[in-house]
């Protein structure tokens, strides 16, 4: 019987009292998460814009400046993203301290990596902006460079999601042997698609608003565009992206193992979706105005609603899933220390 | 557990926090009031309408390109990166610290954040504030805020770095603020702040000749005020030197009783001695020279002076590092991370017994290698290796069998038990007898085969049947 049961460890808590009460941290974990995927979106969905901009700039000039752009908001974008990070890994580091330590035990060579790798791709990204006309005649090599950090900021959320879906999962830490096993648990997959989907979708809006703002020199610098064009394709891209979810959403919601599912989780992730319905309703007048913009900040107000729905899902399904374990090893550390 | 039996785990930690501090000290904290200096002067000159002016401002802005460049990659990355590989190797240390320190890193954070939009704001609009007199002070006065907000991000950190070594009275009460205000906090902020001062002086001074035209006038004059600016804090790094290194003995060594435990702490403090006299010689013979002969001022000079005053911060470093142990928390924390308090309880039922991750519970005649393979990755592999640096095998060859002759058992296991006292940066053997003698085993058995091991990482981990519950569905 105990050869066929899966067989978790209970490890003991750390004998040291959390710096504050529990749901501070659960709280400030989901705002500063959500203000740094709102980064880490940008800077991947800017750099793939950028990339589909300079191939399309190959033959048309425009899309070149278009890509030139793009990169001049990636440089501040990426360090956002970065610094914005250590709030919730500093406080994930606090709440889960043996979900997340050992999740990174078990993938150690991947997490570690992303540390060169996402160094490496930052100084490509300066590279290639720093050395754009010193390119001008070898435009392909130039969008290869580009490609390499692309290639890079794909990479890396996938070793995040790997490791933060195996802290959910102690039952799983005696069967994982490294990164690659633990990519194919469950609904890693799933996620990654639908972070990815999600993540071309807010730099969708961040090109309406950043190409649309008053104070911005449009017809200065991006001659044979007009700001309805480029808010129109923004605009775009948010709502084909967002209408994919339709696939990754169920299938991530699916794959996810059964005992995290409770009706509380999906009171959360309907409200989500109802929101996203009505903000996809008004992408699609905006696509369809001679003057898009006019419902932009209801539009990016229904979309971070949406997105905070999906941050307290995922907190209450990790809560969820992880709560008979937390107990095990809350009454293990009592016993082992008694206070 | 996490381990790299090539490199070593203590390896990782200390390349990735080494290139962090460097680019932190020299290319930050240093290094923007150099930068912000620069740009002052050139707009001091421009109110006068004197012409030098765009050249000091150009210069600075030829500084400050690499500085953006360099801390806003390698540099934040490494310092997640501190976060990520402190996470691998140690984690309950850091997360005990954590729990510590939370506030006062949450603070840090804030000021953190500041400082990357300071940096941002600064360089992306340097070329903007070109436009007129009045966006220059501006921007000059962004750069003053920019040089403050990076002291105050070292100035926070060297609390917890202090704390690692001295714990001070957090031990009795706890709280933040013993632990911040620990007894290392001044002496070792008294130090970083001219060190790293000295340090933006040598990597501006090495930039200034890549990006300066030979013999002109303007050249001379720059190497003459950041020649002068390391003569100024030249004197301070060696007054705050002199006093941190009389100053730590007398607040570390108060539990080395044993000779050759302070004859070993005096061996590695004095390294530190001698870098730091070699800095000062070197530091103040070329800033002497580049006033007397600028012509004759060379970028390999430089490169030489920038790798001594390099040399002696990584020194700083891992003399920081070696004096702390046995301790990675003074008086809480062994090493190996195991607490102090819990040691008892260890050496009574044993280690393996308590371990989560542990093939046996229980060292038998039959598992006695491999259970001395878990012994070595519970009690040892932190610091050591089997085959790669810092071996643990070496270590015994070089006691026991230095023509290497098969090693003595019997001298192995009357060693491990009292090591800490031949040894004084050693922590305790945690294990019962068995243990050792499983411990003593492993290591005989990897005597001529050296194999590496591997961690969690690679192969997974055995999960003991005594620490686990089955999973109810």
């Amino acid at each position: 019987m105990y050869l066929f049961a899966q067989v978790q460890p209970v490890p003991r808590d750390i004998p040291l009292p959390l710096p504050m009460p529990e749901w501070i941290l659960i709280l400030l974990l989901i705002i500063s998460f959500l203000l740094h995927i709102l980064f880490i979106n940008l800077m991947i969905g800017g750099t793939a814009l950028e990339i589909i901009a300079q191939v399309l700039g190959l033959k048309d000039k425009k899309y070149d400046a278009l890509a030139r752009e793009i990169a001049s908001t990636i440089t501040v974008n990426k360090s956002l993203a970065v610094v914005l990070g250590v709030a919730p890994l500093l406080i994930i580091n606090t709440l889960y301290t043996i979900y997340f330590y050992s999740a990174n035990a078990l993938t150690g060579w991947a997490f570690i990596s992303v540390i060169p790798l996402v160094a490496t791709a930052f100084l490509i990204l300066y590279y290639h902006k720093y050395n754009w006309d010193n390119f001008e005649n070898k435009k392909k090599l130039h969008i290869a460079i580009l490609s390499t950090a692309f290639l890079i900021f794909m990479f890396v959320p996938l070793i995040f999601l790997s490791n933060i879906n195996l802290m959910l999962f102690p039952d799983k830490w005696g069967e994982v042997s490294g990164f690659i096993s633990s990519v194919f648990l469950w609904n890693v997959i799933p996620r990654y698609f639908h972070f990815l989907a999600g993540t071309m979708a807010v730099t969708g809006l961040f090109i309406v608003w950043y190409f649309g703002r008053k104070k911005y020199p449009f017809e200065e610098r991006l001659h044979g565009f007009t700001r309805e064009e480029i808010k129109r394709k923004g605009y775009q891209i948010t709502f084909w992206v967002t209408v994919s979810q339709i696939v990754w959403g169920p299938l991530l919601f699916f794959t996810l193992p059964w005992r995290g599912v409770t009706w509380e989780l999906a009171y959360i992730i309907i409200a989500g979706i109802i929101f996203a319905l009505a903000a996809l309703h008004f992408i699609y007048k905006e696509i369809k105005s001679v003057n898009p913009g006019r419902y932009l900040l209801l539009i990016i107000i229904l979309i971070t609603i949406t997105v905070s729905c999906m941050g307290f899902g995922r907190q209450t399904y990790r809560e969820n899933v992880i709560a008979p374990h937390k107990v095990m090893i809350k009454e293990k550390t009592q016993q082992y220390y008694p206070m | 557990m996490f381990h790299m039996d090539f490199f070593g785990d203590r390896m990782l930690i200390a390349v990735i926090a080494i290139v962090h501090v460097i680019i932190n000290h020299a290319l930050a904290v240093g290094f923007l009031p150099i930068v912000t200096l620069m740009e002052y002067r050139g707009y001091k000159l421009k109110k006068l309408g004197d012409a030098e002016s765009e050249k000091w401002d150009e210069l600075g802005y030829k500084l400050m390109f690499f500085a953006f460049v360099i801390t806003t990659s390698i540099g934040a990355l490494t310092g997640v990166g501190i976060w990520f590989s402190t996470a691998l190797v140690s984690p309950a240390s850091i997360g005990s610290l954590i729990r510590v320190f939370f506030s006062a890193w949450f603070f840090e954070w804030v000021i953190f954040m500041l400082e990357v939009i300071f940096i941002m704001i600064y360089f992306l609009t340097w070329k903007k504030s070109r436009v007129d007199i009045k966006s220059k002070r501006n921007h000059v006065r962004v750069g003053a805020v920019l040089s403050g907000f990076s002291w105050l991000t070292m100035a926070i950190i060297v609390g917890i770095l202090g704390f690692m070594m001295d714990t001070g009275s957090w031990t009795q009460n706890k709280t933040l603020l013993d632990g911040f205000f620990n007894p290392i906090y001044l002496v070792q902020l008294a130090f970083r702040t001219p060190m790293a001062f000295v340090m933006g002086g040598a990597v501006a001074l090495f930039l200034t000749l890549y990006h300066l035209k030979k013999h002109t006038e303007f050249r001379t004059k720059v190497l003459r005020n950041l020649n002068l600016w390391m003569f100024l804090w030249t004197p301070h790094v060696f007054a705050a030197g002199i006093y941190y290194y009389y100053k730590i003995p007398e607040l570390m060594l108060g539990n080395i009783t044993v000779a050759i435990g302070t004859q070993a702490f005096q061996n590695w403090y004095d390294s530190f001695l001698y870098s730091l006299l070699a800095l000062i010689i070197v530091s103040m013979l070329v800033n002497i020279w580049t006033v007397l002969k600028p012509k004759w001022t060379s970028k390999y000079l430089m490169l030489f002076t920038l790798f001594i005053v390099l040399f002696t911060m990584g020194t700083f470093e891992r003399v920081r590092e070696f004096i702390r142990k046995p301790y990675v928390l003074e008086e809480y924390m062994y090493s190996n991370q195991l607490r102090v308090e819990d040691y008892s309880k260890y050496k009574q039922d044993g280690i393996l017994v308590h371990a989560v991750y542990a093939k046996y519970s229980v060292v038998t005649d039959l598992n006695k290698i491999e259970a001395g393979k878990d012994v070595f990755m519970i009690a040892c592999s932190r610091c050591h290796t089997v085959a790669g640096v810092n071996s643990v095998v070496n270590k015994f060859e070089n006691l026991f069998s230095p023509n290497g002759e098969p090693l003595d058992k019997t001298k192995m296991q009357q060693y491990i038990p009292v090591m800490e006292k031949a040894r004084y940066f050693m922590p305790p053997f945690p294990g019962n007898n068995a243990e050792a003698d499983a411990l003593v085993d492993f290591i005989i058995s990897e005597q001529y085969s050296r194999n590496y091991i591997n961690g969690a990482q690679s192969t997974g981990v055995d999960i003991s049947k005594q620490q686990s519950e089955v999973l109810k569905n």
